[in-house]
């Protein structure tokens, strides 16, 4: 059974990919999707059936003196919650795949990627040693980097999937030392062989760059590095934004309910390590905080409408990890249940709205929509609902859990954690009404209303978002990035839309999507109204403890979960408060004032230009990071191997040779050069030294 | 037959082959067309008689198996062959490698076709003769009489600068085997012997380790390459036909940790110990500044050429180590390397028959026309970058972990080669494969044909089988790393007792 849970998909994807081409884009479409939803059937009933923890061995991997790596399931009651999320949203993304990309000449492709995702996502929720979850976790990446540079052609989409993975991959430095030292301290890399071992290394120390760590947390803060960059926190977050180059479908699947979860997942599986390295959980409360509120800010300015969802997203994770930090896992994990849902949710709505729209990503270029894609509309609604917690649905129980949690943890960092997911409340209930008000309210922005209201009526909600980059004295960056939002569409469609494709053709009716595109919606608009009520119980409530079993451990003192019970009532009402006052503020500004945000836009040029490129993290990384790498490159390239080993050995051996030959002895002595040679030998000799006396061999 | 073991065979089958080749004559085609299919047959016959040996090989077991012993120059130095974990493996990647280097220079050499094919068998008699050398001064023999075909190859089938590539490529090594032959020499003398069985039982003076270790040094870390004697590798690679690229980066690249296994570590173990920083540090300069120096490179080859020293930069890396993880891990690494980095020298051999030139800027958009050859080299690409489920990853991880135990500072250095490798070949694949297909000359540029897909397809299932699946190498360097490092551990704890009075500086 669990086999068939995990192999389907990946038979799916070699069907698809192998043989897309002889058997036609729509039976690839009708294997895959019919693939999926029977995994999702499979997993829905393991999941309603619950039961103890169960290993199954596939196959031994590899081995390697006291070192062995299986091929091996650990279903639990964290990975049956995965297992639904995963081959669900799944399967409804793969079902509006086939109406949102029916244009698309290269389907069976695209059916691959989907489903080998799939594939390396279960892999990684299923894996019962670090190393397997190394190898769905950087299966996924592989998936998200072919979806995000899907449409080839485009070199944002080829730069995008590129970034994604090397800022990943530095994530993946950590994890690998991560489970470099899991191993050197417990002989295993199998959770069944760490988790019972951790007492006895409670208090081992480790040298480790000429520092004594407490073996643990630091074994823990690698780990965490991982999850950052996957997860896409706070100073790795910058490949997620740039992720909605892919088609949308990719980024409701990929960088909203499954894979950007994966780190909240591997710190609540390894919570048994966590629990006892509580200044690694500082850190990852404070990581989680700040990217709370960091990508809350930036999503309050954003044009592009994925964009904006993408920085919830990161938000999103953000509070994840704030829970996992204060040792409330149960309540992290819920909050991924539901956040699969409506964010899924609120990503597939956008794709049927750029659907609508052929392919325009612009909010300034919408509006009214209400009208003309009222099933949009309401979906869109329910979404952005969840999303900023309005009682009853579901976000209201696992984010305002997360928020007493913070609240009520005695742990370091707490106050910062609750304080800045409190005011990220506030900023996305802000957010989603823009959103929402920007596409479906006010007046039409598109098509032929364009032409008519620009000149016409320049009081109009348009002419104010467009001051809010003119007015901007930065608006050239911010421009120059929205632009990529326009070209999200394939290059070999172009043609088709182009018209459209700036927002100010004549001939636009947005439409409502097919049935195919709005069945998924209505599915996944059920589970962000009612996944809340029906589980919370289970998950976060009475019946914890039976649902949970052994799969989150929770050490001694840690009570969060009880103590969430008792904080003051201002602090539950916290969000609610935040909720409302983020609606009113929204509705202030666009809808009764649209000239307000340009006019503050111009006001705080410093601030809204800060915001809009992002608290300019690509330009600091760009900076310090890749071209000093490339120059570097070149430097050791054209001066040390060229001129330096090469002048020094052999070029200058075989020169005197030729010009001893030639009985023309010429002196070229190139001082500058057997400097520069006896530098870089002495820096290998200094290094070799350091490595010989400074540090003791491994070990603690 | 004769007296001669199955051993012999697989010296003696590709000589016979290129005998016949050279009495073949009559007009040029027709001479060439036989050529090709000798050859190819005779590399045929090589490999399956290569997998008859493996079915007579007990993977359990650490000793020399298969072993045959003749007279030759003097009764202590004969000419003696066998197997072990350590070799039987790289026998077999090099006589698997060779059809596909037949295969790959089917129509690319058009030119004294017939000694190009003379050249690449006696070329593949030496490489099998160095895995299968029992006598240091065979194993010399052997190690020194490749150059001659490979600088042949280089310097009369290569690109514009192949005189100067193999000139540099010959100067280089040459140095290297200068100091070799004086070590083995030495060995002689204080042993009485060059057969290796016995030398690997024979305790040399910890002084003498230290000398001997460097003179082997030179030579080996020449050919691995390792920083800062690398520079001949992306030369001869550059300019080497796309067959004897393969042959490169494949095979004669192993040669270099294959001496360091069979010599090094096992013979010299003291000073290896010794010298272990200095490797390391060596090893994470090569990985760091190699991987930076190839993400600026313009060349294809060259590119490929920089991360292969970059990746032999982590098995130097897990040879020393002095653990099993780092040990297994490095020599698994040889031969993924071998297949993934041979894959990638073919698949760039693909373009350039089509294009004539190895400019990564005269690429892009390969994908829209060439979607097959676009899945094989994102297979490849993978495998170089080192992603689970492809058989580069389980070489690079287990060296890395291997490098932790012995020293985390360095584990921690070289793990900044898993970012930077995605940084050259990612972007490599975008500039080459990703991208619009705007370029003039590559409108009409066609998809593998059938030899090219016979060619690929085999490398391909090979990388995810042994990525999936690496236990059938893997399992079989245990026993003798096994008892590597039984024999190391006692040696070490002998010297160690001789030298407790000492004060020893750590």
């Amino acid at each position: 059974m669990y086999h068939a849970i995990v192999f389907f998909p990946l038979i799916g994807a070699l069907v698809a990919g192998l043989f897309g081409r002889f058997l036609g884009a729509r039976a690839c479409e009708y294997v895959t999707t019919a693939f999926l939803a029977f995994t999702a059937l499979l997993s829905w009933g393991v999941f309603l059936d619950g039961g103890p923890e169960v290993r199954v061995q596939v196959a031994s991997w590899f081995t390697a003196g006291d070192l062995t790596v299986d091929w091996a399931f650990r279903i639990d009651t964290l990975t049956r919650v995965m297992l639904v999320v995963v081959t669900s949203v799944s399967t409804l993304v793969h079902l509006y795949s086939i109406g949102y990309m029916h244009e698309d000449p290269h389907r069976p492709r695209f059916f691959a990627y989907l489903s080998l995702f799939t594939f390396a996502m279960l892999m990684l929720v299923t894996a019962d040693n670090l190393v397997q979850m190394f190898f769905g976790w950087e299966g996924v990446g592989l998936a998200s980097y072919l979806l995000i540079g899907f449409w080839y052609e485009k070199p944002s989409a080829n730069a995008a999937a590129m970034k994604a993975f090397i800022v990943n991959r530095v994530g993946d430095f950590g994890f690998s030392l991560g489970i470099f030292l899991v191993f050197v301290l417990f002989g295993s890399v199998a959770f069944d062989g760490i988790f019972p071992k951790i007492d006895t290394v409670k208090e081992a120390s480790f040298h480790f760059l000429g520092h004594d760590w407490n073996a643990l947390t630091l074994a823990c803060l690698l780990l965490f590095m991982g999850a950052m960059g996957k997860s896409a926190q706070f100073l790795l977050h910058t490949w997620l934004p740039d992720a909605m180059e892919g088609p949308t479908p990719v980024s409701a699947l990929i960088h909203a309910a499954t894979m950007v979860t994966a780190g909240v997942f591997m710190v609540a599986r390894l919570s048994p390590l966590f629990e006892v390295a509580p200044d690694a959980l500082i850190v990852v409360t404070v990581i989680g905080g700040i990217t709370a509120f960091f990508a809350a800010t930036v999503g309050l300015v954003q044009n592009d409408i994925k964009r904006v969802i993408a920085y919830s997203t990161c938000s999103q994770l953000g509070y994840m990890f704030v829970a996992l930090g204060v040792g409330a896992y149960s309540a992290a994990v819920f909050h991924l249940f539901t956040h699969a849902f409506f964010k899924a949710l609120l990503f597939l709505g956008a794709g049927s709205v750029i659907h609508a729209m052929h392919h325009e990503q612009d909010m300034r270029n919408m509006g009214a929509l209400r009208r003309y894609i009222p099933f949009t509309c309401a979906m869109m609604a329910i979404g952005s609902l969840a999303l900023i917690g309005f009682p009853f649905t579901a976000g209201y129980y696992s984010k305002d859990a997360i928020i007493e949690a913070a609240y009520a943890s005695s742990r370091p960092g707490h106050t910062l954690a609750f304080l800045s997911t409190v005011i990220a409340a506030f900023f996305t209930s802000f957010y989603s009404w823009r959103l929402f008000f920007m596409t479906f309210e006010g007046p039409a922005r598109w098509g032929a209303h364009a032409a008519h209201d620009h000149p016409a009526a320049p009081a109009v909600a348009h002419s104010a978002m467009a001051h809010e980059a003119d007015g901007a004295p930065g608006h050239t960056e911010g421009a120059a990035h929205d632009d990529k939002g326009h070209d999200a569409e394939p290059a070999h469609r172009s043609d088709l839309v182009a018209d459209d494709h700036h927002g100010h053709g004549h001939d636009l009716h947005p439409h409502e999507s097919p049935l195919v595109m709005t069945v998924p919606l209505a599915i996944l608009a059920f589970g962000a109204l009612f996944a809340g009520l029906i589980f919370k119980n289970r998950f976060i409530g009475e019946g914890m403890d039976a649902f949970w079993g052994q799969a989150l451990a929770h050490g001694p003192d840690n009570h969060i979960m009880h103590e969430i019970h008792e904080v003051p009532a201002l602090v539950s009402l916290s969000p609610f408060i935040m909720l409302v006052l983020g609606f009113v503020v929204a509705f202030c500004m666009y809808i009764k004032q649209p000239k307000l945000p340009g006019a503050l836009a111009a006001q705080q040029p410093g601030l809204y230009r800060f915001l809009l490129n992002k608290w300019y993290f690509d330009e600091i990384y760009d900076a310090i990071f890749v071209r000093p790498a490339k120059k570097f490159g070149l430097f050791l390239w054209k001066e040390g191997d060229g001129r330096i080993i090469d002048g020094m050995g052999p070029n200058g051996i075989a020169a005197r040779v030729v010009d001893v030959t030639r009985g023309v002895v010429r002196l070229q002595t190139g001082y500058l050069y057997h400097y520069a040679f006896v530098m870089l030998i002495g820096v290998a000799g200094l290094i070799s030294w350091y490595l010989m006396t400074g540090f003791p061999k491994g070990g603690h | 037959m004769l007296g001669l073991g199955i051993l012999s065979g697989l010296l003696i089958v590709p000589l016979c082959g290129a005998a016949f080749i050279l009495t073949l004559n009559g007009d040029e085609a027709a001479v060439a067309r036989n050529s090709r299919w000798a050859a190819l047959a005779t590399t045929i016959v090589t490999f399956v008689l290569s997998l008859v040996a493996w079915s007579r090989y007990d993977a359990t077991s650490s000793s020399f198996q298969l072993v045959e012993s003749h007279g030759w120059l003097a009764e202590t130095i004969r000419f003696k062959l066998g197997v072990d974990g350590f070799s039987m493996p790289l026998v077999l990647l090099t006589t698997f490698l060779m059809p596909f280097c037949i295969g790959a220079s089917w129509n690319s050499i058009r030119f004294r076709v017939k000694e190009y094919f003379v050249a690449f068998l006696v070329l593949e008699t030496t490489m099998i003769g160095v895995f299968q050398a029992l006598d240091l001064v065979l194993f010399y023999l052997f190690f020194e009489a490749g150059l001659i075909p490979m600088f042949l190859i280089i310097g009369i089938w290569g690109g514009q600068r192949r005189v100067y590539a193999s000139f540099k490529f010959f100067l280089y090594t040459l140095l290297g085997s200068v100091l070799m032959l004086l070590a083995v020499m030495a060995m002689y003398w204080e042993a009485g012997t060059t057969d290796i069985p016995t030398l690997l039982q024979h305790r040399f003076p910890a002084e003498m380790q230290w000398w001997l270790w460097l003179a082997f040094f030179a030579s080996f870390a020449v050919k691995m390459p390792m920083w800062p004697v690398h520079t001949w590798l992306p030369d001869a690679h550059v300019e080497a036909p796309t067959a004897g690229s393969v042959i490169l980066a494949g095979i004669l690249l192993k040669m270099g940790g294959y001496g360091l296994i069979r010599i090094s570590l096992p013979m010299l173990p003291v000073a290896s110990q010794e010298f272990a920083p200095l490797v390391f540090a060596l090893s994470v300069v090569a990985i760091i500044f190699t991987s930076l120096t190839a993400m600026m490179q313009t060349d294809i080859k060259k590119l490929i050429a920089y991360s292969s020293v970059a990746h032999m930069g982590f098995v130097t890396l897990g040879l020393f180590t002095l653990n099993e993880q780092g040990i297994q891990g490095a020599l698994f690494l040889m031969i993924s390397h071998g297949i993934v980095a041979s894959a990638l020298f073919l698949c760039v051999g693909v373009v350039y028959d089509r294009i004539h030139t190895r400019e990564i800027a005269a690429y892009g958009g390969l994908v829209k026309r060439m979607p097959l050859y676009a899945a094989a080299m994102m297979v490849f690409t993978m495998a170089n970058v080192g992603l689970p489920g492809t058989s580069g990853f389980v070489g690079e991880f287990l060296s890395m972990m291997g490098a932790f135990r012995a020293n985390p500072m360095v584990a921690f250095f070289s793990t900044f080669g898993i970012i930077l490798s995605a940084g050259y070949a990612l972007w490599l694949y975008a500039r080459v494969i990703y991208g619009k297909l705007e370029k003039p000359k590559l409108q009409g540029i066609l998809d593998l044909d059938t030899r090219e897909k016979l060619i690929l397809a085999p490398l391909v299932a090979l990388t995810i089988y042994y990525g999936v699946h690496p236990a059938p190498v893997l399992d079989v360097f245990a026993p003798s790393t096994e008892a590597l490092m039984t024999g190391m551990k006692a040696a070490l704890a002998n010297t160690q007792t001789a030298a407790a009075a000492l004060p020893v500086p750590r």
